[in-house]
């Protein structure tokens, strides 16, 4: 039985040892990034065009109950009156923010961009993410910052980039992350405050926009071709609209999304 | 369960004495049931302050059940990865206690506070008890209590696969009845020497007892499955009407054949109550889950119900393998009467 038992200490240790050495979550998410293919090609800036145009709630937008923030005073003590979800929120006339709208389809894969050197800032504030929605290409810098004299973890939960996890306490320097691969609506929780919920979308091309309460948005630089355009919200989900540009043309697309349906 | 296992393991000092008084001739078998039996066979030793190991014990099992409350608590309040660190807490041995930090660390608190209680036990019952398989048991406590600590490094370390989640969640039901085994063997009632009951009707009390307390184990590994998102609800529901029918089948049995025997009354009554609660607890809580799923942060109902359901669904597993325990401690093994009788017909020969 002693023997055995000391096998078993061993494996045990040596367990404790390779979770002890093994890759913390907090490391990089430096993965390969997206090889040009061979027969890579850039736009040409004299033909490009551009869809802009509007998205709009068509009806009111649900009520949302208030969030609770009385597990942490601080975070409570942050907001003067009741904050509720951003999950749905509306401007003028309708007008719906946080909306990411991109081109889905009909782009070129034989097409090369340069990754922006601008870094996308993902903010807490109030134990709220600031902005709600975000959108960034593959290996561009994410920068997460943290206003609140509270600690805060980090934690996106991709399924097709690296899942990190990562505290931040108040006054600590931002957390500069990428990610490498293509992916919609990955969700970025803090499981501190478990209320704090964001998303974050990553694309190869810099054909997408997020919606402000204007509701307005713009895509420039599109070569001429047919596109899938779609618009895609947290609560009503995508919607797609095709439309065909010619050189140095620029069209206008509207989405509407209902407020009682799925606006599929 | 394999037959040699479950003879190893929980087969009854009374039955392998009975039996070697009953077979001397027959030598093979009479090894094997010896051999098999030598657990109980020690069921009368003195061991050093019975009383006070028995308590222990007791006292573990209890802690432990404040542990499985407090891991639910942080899979109910979305707490799991609030920490992203381990050993340490954010780099500290006590982290900022705000949010879900405070559910993850007291998790790790009564984790710790357990791994004490179980490591004593395991030394004072290899120091104070002269059954060998009792002082085994509690070296594999310990076992289980390092083993869940590594599964939960891997849980905080390297994210959330619901795989790994649900397999700390099962380790955690093992480890709760093997302390709950401990503390049955350490018990007056599982030290005295008792005379056997005869059991010979089909199906057998022993087995059914057995099959039920495996049925619920299954059922619970669904619903960590479930819990953790490794698959749905369906498999979940179809394991609650399997131990429904396991519990309603041993219930009668053992009511019919040993309905006037205290300890198997008990114990039954005790898996029909912690079960009936259950299955209240498991309808409410699906509501609770159905309704938090449009919320943005767990609800208190979602909290309380969720929570209640796992730890009372520990306890329906700890009444059946209190019921298992007391089955085979008290019914002589049909194997046993079996071969009994067929010694007897040689001597009459």
């Amino acid at each position: 039985m002693n023997i055995k038992f000391l096998h078993l200490t061993f494996a045990a240790l040596l367990a404790f040892a390779i979770v002890g050495c093994g890759g913390s979550k907090n490391e990089s998410t430096s993965q390969p990034a997206n090889t040009a293919p061979a027969s890579a090609k850039t736009v040409d800036a004299a033909t490009v065009g551009s869809v802009t145009g509007t998205v709009n709630l068509d009806g009111a937008a649900p009520s949302a109950r208030p969030i609770n923030m009385s597990a942490e005073p601080y975070c409570a003590k942050a907001h003067s009156t009741p904050i509720v979800p951003p999950e749905v929120v509306t401007g003028d006339k309708g007008a719906l923010a946080n909306v990411v709208v991109f081109v889905k389809d009909g782009l070129s894969a034989d097409y090369t961009f340069d990754t922006p050197k601008n870094a996308v800032t993902l903010d807490q504030k109030g134990c709220m993410y600031e902005p709600h929605v975000i959108a960034l290409m593959t290996g561009q810098t994410i920068s997460v910052k943290n206003d609140d004299q509270t600690t805060h973890n980090i934690h996106p939960t991709p399924k097709d980039n690296r899942e990190w996890n990562q505290s931040q306490p108040p006054g600590a320097s931002p957390i500069d992350q990428s990610f490498a691969r293509a992916e919609l609506a990955i969700p970025v929780k803090c499981n501190v405050h478990p209320w704090m919920k964001s998303y974050i979308f990553v694309f190869k091309h810099p054909y997408y926009a997020v919606t402000t309460k204007d509701g307005k948005f713009e895509l420039k630089g599109l070569p001429p071709g047919t596109y899938t355009i779609e618009a895609w919200q947290e609560k009503y989900g995508p919607v797609d609209q095709t439309v065909t540009i010619g050189a140095k043309e620029s069209k206008p697309v509207s989405f509407t999304f209902k407020a009682n349906a799925s606006g599929d | 369960m394999s037959l040699s296992l479950r003879h190893s393991f929980l087969d009854g000092a009374a039955a392998s004495r009975s039996a070697r008084r009953a077979l001397p001739a027959l030598n093979s078998r009479h090894a094997i049931l010896a051999g098999r039996g030598s657990f109980f066979e020690m069921s009368n030793a003195q061991i050093q302050n019975p009383t006070a190991v028995h308590r222990f014990a007791i006292l573990t099992s209890g802690a432990t059940v404040l542990l499985l409350m407090a891991g639910a608590l942080v899979t109910s309040n979305d707490a799991a990865d609030s920490v992203p660190d381990w050993p340490l807490a954010y780099g500290k041995i006590i982290p900022p206690l705000v949010g879900g930090i405070r559910y993850e660390f007291a998790h790790r608190v009564v984790a710790a506070a357990v791994a004490v209680l179980t490591l004593i036990l395991a030394i004072w019952l290899a120091r104070a008890e002269n059954r060998r398989m009792v002082r085994r048991l509690g070296w594999t406590a310990l076992a289980l209590v390092v083993v869940q600590a590594l599964l939960g490094a891997l849980r905080v370390r390297f994210g959330h696969p619901p795989v790994v989640a649900t397999i700390h969640a099962t380790v955690a039901q093992i480890f709760f009845i093997t302390t709950i085994a401990l503390a049955f063997y350490s018990s007056p009632f599982g030290r005295r020497e008792i005379p056997p009951l005869e059991d010979s009707a089909s199906p057998a009390m022993r087995p059914l007892a057995l099959w039920t307390t495996l049925a619920i184990f299954v059922q619970l590994i669904l619903g960590a499955g479930f819990r953790h998102g490794a698959f749905g609800i369906l498999p979940h529901l179809l394991g609650a009407a399997l131990v429904l029918f396991f519990v309603a089948w041993t219930g009668r049995v053992a009511k019919e054949r040993f309905g006037k025997v205290p300890e198997i009354h008990r114990a039954m009554v005790l898996l029909h109550a912690t079960f009936g609660t259950q299955i209240l607890l498991g309808i409410a809580a699906y509501w609770a889950v159905a309704k938090a799923i449009q919320e943005v942060q767990p609800t208190v109902p979602y909290v309380i119900l969720t929570v209640a359901h796992v730890l009372v669904g520990a306890l329906v597993l700890a009444s059946s393998v209190l019921l298992t325990l007391c089955c085979f401690r008290l019914i002589r093994p049909q194997a046993a009467v079996s071969v009994t009788s067929r010694a007897a017909g040689t001597a009459i020969r």
